[in-house]
């Protein structure tokens, strides 16, 4: 039905047009532009970006736009395997702790390069280690979100950040060994080593071009023109131009990397609008762009197109507020479960998310190491639901259900559709819903997150490194207004998992969490859905990554 | 004359200041705020709050505004959240590609619109009439987003036209005044004015769709009342011809409306660029502003949207000149 209106519209919209379009524009027809292609070996890559990025310094930035651009030009110690979220080696051949995880003993590569010319030796990484930790100024600490939250303290906090350091010190034994101390265990280790804010720089290239001042300037921050112009690492690409005017982000091979990229030049478009990326892949403007709509996957194979399905490294969640309107009733447990049994995720894995996307039986995705099949599960059960809400003295009972409008998340790409969704089947269940649809950037977060005025919600998270801690402990880790409860235990196991090394024990201590938090159950988590990147058919070598850790290394352009 | 621009600039002073109130108290007024906006996604309500402390806005409102005020004076409106470069440059840097955008759609809203009004008029009733009256329906009617759509998917790939941006991406064309056309006037670079054309039609058409339909319209009404003047019959009687007649007593009365009409959509064409700029990524003022909504970014709305303001004083006042030139009568008043 959908369609037909569709495409009446267009025929009407097209009438309207044709007649003043066809005089100026018969003689306009031309061939699609061939251009782009380079003249050495791997040809030039143009990418469609989301969005601008905001400074090519990954220290003070956390933003997927900026990374996609960042992890080309840069390397950290420790990367992700291509297509997974394993670890493997990058600028550190080996790596080891010991101390009882106090102490990281990294195995540089010898012999690599800044792009600038200069050593990339354990000198040069301890110098990154401590230009995070001695970042003067709270405009520039106010920056650094990825450090503040893995290393949870600077050498002096600044503006009312405080915290204490995990960081110690780093000392370079040779030019190959580079030695991290830290004051405590942090579980995110080594895996937060691969974060692109942890990307090691060139500290002679930061020193030439003031790369550690960040100024405030009325309500925003001036960055320098290291941050802008001069970013230099040891990645596949070096940092040719950012044209504002064009909004294109140009890269070209960096030759002295270790890991030397196929293509001669990079460039990222910026194309915000979605359907504008569809088009300039169509036409051959781009070589592909993130985030297609899953409505499009069909149409863009059918074009001939490649979408590359990622493994799914993000949860979506049914948020419940044991201190929200319905207190009394959502702190019962047996109110919870029926919330549970009384979803057909099933069905909404089936018919709302893309390809390849799966219903989530815990808080962390199944790439993850602490995930564990062996939790409390809560099948779609209407009738189990019923009989746990009778039982709990909350038949009938009505609930504020807020969810966002205005976004499209990877883990939530129609908001929606999946609160009409789960509503439906929360109804069918005899729970009466009041809806209450906010904009994300206007009021939604704050009112879920600060202000806790919902007893339902929507929200998910993407994961930044793979460490259960990243899922369950940003969650569940302390009394927060998003959930509304006070569980001591839980937040005690959490810290203890955060803080045991890395390793089986880690991984166990998470699992043995993800159980608890199963039984407990503070939300319900819905699905692990899959987004996707698309390429065109030129374009050879591109492995799609669950983290959107897609290096540009591997990938030609015939 | 003299005193007349006088006047009319002095009354522009108070109008933009409360102009500048409202837009910063909007911005204040929304949830959310810079420092969510800055801190994105992942950012938990106690580094908001944290951030919030670092850049002054758990201040008195009135003391920010200040702030906010004496910089704007220096031309200083700060960085944007988005590119982190100076929201001024920015300004410089997009302004011309609105202006070439808006240009176009302009002169085709302005040649093609006057002579079918003018003819719609001229045949009232007739088939000509009719059609245009549906044309202009739907002109109004369709949203500038839907038609970008449209044409994006049906017309451009047929007519082998791109459907975004401004330039062929990897193009290496000159920039020096950031006026795509005239920059490849200047620098003898014929293709490059050849591409920016050809990256201009399908915008451009998009954005003059609502002016067109609108001028018109205008014309239309303004010609067929003019034609029902006596003095029309007056100079029919007198045994002018009839292309005397209408150049010299129809156009020219009919026109005035026009004019005005002209230029405020000279003025509304700043808010259908935002729409049109967007669909099209033609990197303009337009598309800053969508972008820079949709990021919450506060800086570059403010700027934005006092520079928005002025223009559109600006234009208005150019409008009432012109209206004094064309007809004597506003002058002595």
């Amino acid at each position: 039905m959908q369609q037909l209106r569709l495409t009446r519209t267009r025929r009407v919209a097209l009438i309207g047009l044709a007649g003043a379009l066809a005089v100026s524009l018969s003689a306009c027809a031309e061939s699609k532009r061939e251009e782009g292609a380079g003249g050495g070996t791997g040809g030039t890559m143009i990418f469609g970006a989301a969005g601008n990025p905001k400074l090519f310094d990954p220290a003070f930035n956390d933003e997927g736009e900026t990374f996609r651009i960042t992890r080309q030009i840069f390397d950290t110690l420790i990367q992700n395997k291509p297509g997974t979220a394993d670890l493997e080696p990058s600028l550190a051949e080996k790596w080891e702790s010991s101390n009882e995880g106090k102490t990281w003993t990294f195995t540089l590569k010898s012999g690599v390069k800044f792009s600038d010319g200069t050593a990339m030796d354990a000198t040069a990484v301890c110098a990154n280690f401590d230009r995070w930790y001695n970042m003067k100024g709270a405009a520039a600490q106010s920056q650094m979100i990825y450090y503040g939250d893995v290393f949870e303290g600077f050498a002096k906090n600044e503006g009312d950040a405080g915290g204490d350091p995990v960081y110690k010190s780093c000392e370079a034994k040779d030019p190959t060994t580079a030695v991290l101390n830290l004051n405590k265990a942090k579980g995110a280790f080594p895996a937060a080593f691969t974060l692109p804010s942890f990307s090691i720089q060139s500290p002679t290239a930061i020193k030439q071009y003031n790369g550690d001042t960040v100024t405030q300037s009325g309500d925003s921050f001036t960055y320098s023109e290291y941050a802008n112009k001069h970013p230099v690492g040891t990645g596949p690409f070096k940092f040719e131009s950012w044209d504002q005017a064009k909004g294109e982000i140009t890269l070209v091979r960096n030759d002295s990397s270790p890991s030397p990229a196929k293509l001669d030049k990079l460039i990222f478009k910026v194309i915000p609008d979605e359907n504008a990326r569809k088009q300039a892949l169509k036409a051959g403007d781009i070589n592909g762009y993130d985030y297609p709509n899953p409505a499009d996957y069909g149409l863009l194979r059918n074009d001939g197109e490649q979408v590359l399905i990622r493994p799914s490294f993000n949860v979506l969640y049914l948020g419940i507020n044991q201190s929200g309107p319905n207190a009394a009733k959502l702190k019962d447990p047996r109110v919870r479960q029926a919330l549970a049994y009384g979803i057909n995720r099933e069905q909404f894995v089936k018919s709302k998310l893309a390809e390849g996307s799966e219903v989530a039986t815990e808080f962390v995705p199944k790439v993850i190491s602490g995930y564990t099949d062996d939790v409390t599960k809560y099948p779609y059960d209407q009738q189990k639901a019923k009989d746990l809400l009778k039982a709990a003295g909350a038949e009938g009972m009505t609930l504020k259900f807020y969810y966002p409008t205005e976004v499209s998340r990877p883990y939530m790409p129609n908001p929606a559709d999946t609160f009409t969704a789960i509503s439906e089947d929360l109804k069918k269940i005899g729970i009466n819903i009041e809806a209450h649809a906010e904009p994300w950037n206007g009021g939604y977060k704050d009112d879920v997150q600060k202000f806790g005025k919902q007893d339902l919600h929507l929200l998910g998270w993407t994961g930044d490194y793979n460490d259960a801690g990243n899922f369950v402990g940003t969650f569940f880790g302390r009394e927060k207004k998003e959930f509304g409860f006070n569980n001591a235990e839980l937040f005690s196991a959490l810290a203890a998992a955060d803080a045991s090394p890395a390793g089986d024990a880690h991984a166990k201590a998470y699992q043995e969490v993800n159980k608890k938090i199963m039984d407990f159950l503070p939300a319900v988590p819905i699905a692990y859905p899959t987004p996707a990147i698309v390429v065109g058919p030129k374009v050879k070598g591109l492995v799609a990554s669950p983290l959107t850790d897609e290096r540009f290394n591997t990938v030609t352009v015939s | 004359m003299l005193r007349f621009l006088v006047r009319r600039l002095l009354q522009a002073i108070p109008t933009l200041l409360i102009l500048s109130i409202l837009v910063f108290a909007w911005l204040r007024s929304l949830p959310g705020g810079p420092a969510a906006a800055l801190l994105g996604d992942k950012a938990t309500p106690e580094k908001i709050a944290d951030l919030n402390h670092v850049l002054g806005l758990d201040q008195p409102i009135i003391l920010q505004y200040f702030g906010f005020l004496g910089r704007a004076f220096t031309g200083d409106f700060g960085n944007s959240l988005v590119s982190t470069q100076p929201v001024m440059g920015e300004i410089t840097t997009f302004l011309p590609a609105t202006i070439e955008l808006g240009f176009t759609a302009m002169i085709i809203a302005i040649i093609v619109g006057i002579p079918a009004g003018y003819l719609s008029a001229r045949y009232r009733g007739g088939p000509v009439d009719n059609g245009v009256i549906l044309l202009s329906l739907i002109g109004v009617a369709v949203p500038v987003f839907f038609l970008g759509y449209m044409m994006q998917d049906l017309l451009a790939s047929p007519l082998g036209l791109p459907s975004q941006g401004r330039q062929t991406t990897g193009l290496d064309a000159t920039a020096i005044t950031n006026f795509a056309i005239l920059d490849g006037i200047m620098t003898s670079e014929w293709d490059a004015v050849w591409d920016a054309i050809r990256h201009l039609i399908l915008p451009a058409f998009a954005l003059a769709t609502i002016p067109l339909a609108v001028i018109t319209r205008i014309t239309r009404a303004s010609v067929l009342e003019v034609l029902n003047e006596d003095f029309i019959r007056t100079a029919n009687s007198k045994g002018l011809t009839q292309q005397v007649v209408r150049r010299r007593h129809v156009l020219r009365n009919g026109l005035l409306p026009v004019v005005t009409t002209i230029g405020l959509q000279t003025g509304a064409l700043l808010g259908g660029a935002v729409l049109t700029e967007r669909v099209f990524n033609f990197r303009g003022l337009g598309f800053l502003l969508a972008e820079g909504i949709e990021r919450r970014d506060y800086p570059r709305l403010q700027a934005l949207l006092l520079f928005g303001a002025v223009v559109y004083v600006l234009v208005n006042m150019l409008v009432d000149i012109s209206y004094g030139i064309i007809d004597p009568r506003v002058r002595v008043r």
